[in-house]
């Protein structure tokens, strides 16, 4: 993808919206790459035990897919600075999982150029169920 | 309104600002690359070394969140909860309020991270499920050279 510039971002953009299906094995490939081993996400029975109608995705995977989402868009020379969200609605498995970002402003500060953002993921019926913010650092055509 | 008693013990308020104890994280190349698998990542600068070396980076970079995994032996987990910071609550039920990732510095293959936690605040709400504890948690991570890399801020709601 082409690289994007400090110059070229404006209030109110829209930056490219990232999908990630999250079936069983995204599920368990996340348990494994992050450590969390709760087996309301992976295992059925045992989520339905504790009153879920199924397994649910995890909350640091739809953080970790927003933090892709702004990797991949400031491309190789910027920068993720910081990215916060919070887990407000769940979302189910076998359900994809959209990361979605808006920029909020953009200011130059001790000589870094920098983008805030708001973003968030939605489930397939548009509802952000992890809404949040980021900055990021992006290069300059000057 | 008649002011009922506070969920907040003198216990958790002594436990405000408190440093847990260190847990060090260890970043290696497959930690890297088995997160950004799982992600979804197809940058090869998180699987191959040569690739993260052309673009400057030290070694294979750790995707965004990933700050390396604690070493976790069966029986002599860590205790890595606020209440190793020094306080209990009678509400069994935990919701993880979200997290925030502020970064200073990238981290990469090889790193040696440690991380130490501090409760940072503790609020009481009153929720539509009844009484809730807010705690705020803030998790600092310093690299083998001793320099801040990540600070992660946090919460989480018992209820």
């Amino acid at each position: 993808m082409a690289q994007v510039y400090f110059e070229d971002v404006t209030e109110g953009q829209e930056i490219p919206q990232v999908v990630l299906p999250c079936d069983s094995q995204r599920l368990v490939l996340w348990a494994a790459g992050s450590g969390d081993y709760y087996q309301i996400h992976y295992d059925k029975d045992f989520a339905q035990g504790t009153g879920l109608p199924d397994r649910i995705t995890h909350g640091a995977l739809k953080n970790a897919l927003l933090g892709r989402m702004l990797h991949e868009w400031v491309g190789e020379k910027g920068r993720v600075r910081r990215f916060a969200c919070q887990y407000r609605g769940m979302d189910h498995i076998n359900k994809d999982v959209t990361g979605k970002g808006v920029v909020t402003g953009k200011k130059t500060e001790n000589g870094a150029n920098i983008v805030e953002l708001e973003v968030w993921t939605e489930d397939p019926d548009g509802q952000k169920t992890t809404p949040g913010t980021a900055i990021v650092e992006l290069p300059s055509k000057n | 309104m008649t002011q009922t008693s506070s969920l907040i013990t003198d216990e958790m308020r002594a436990a405000i600002g408190r440093e847990g104890d260190p847990v060090v994280h260890e970043v290696d190349n497959t930690g890297c690359r088995q997160f950004a698998r799982s992600v979804g990542y197809s940058d090869p600068i998180f699987y191959e070394e040569a690739a993260a070396k052309a673009r400057g980076y030290r070694a294979v970079v750790a995707p965004p969140g990933f700050l390396g995994h604690p070493r976790v032996i069966p029986g002599k987990a860590a205790q890595r909860g606020p209440e190793s910071l020094g306080f209990q609550t009678n509400l069994k039920r935990v919701l993880n309020g979200g997290t925030d990732y502020e970064y200073f510095d990238d981290v990469c293959a090889g790193d040696t991270i440690t991380a130490t936690m501090k409760i940072s605040d503790i609020a009481e709400r009153e929720g539509r499920l009844g009484p809730m504890l807010v705690v705020s948690t803030e998790t600092t991570y310093k690299n083998q050279t001793g320099k801040v890399v990540c600070i992660l801020r946090g919460g989480f709601i018992r209820y």
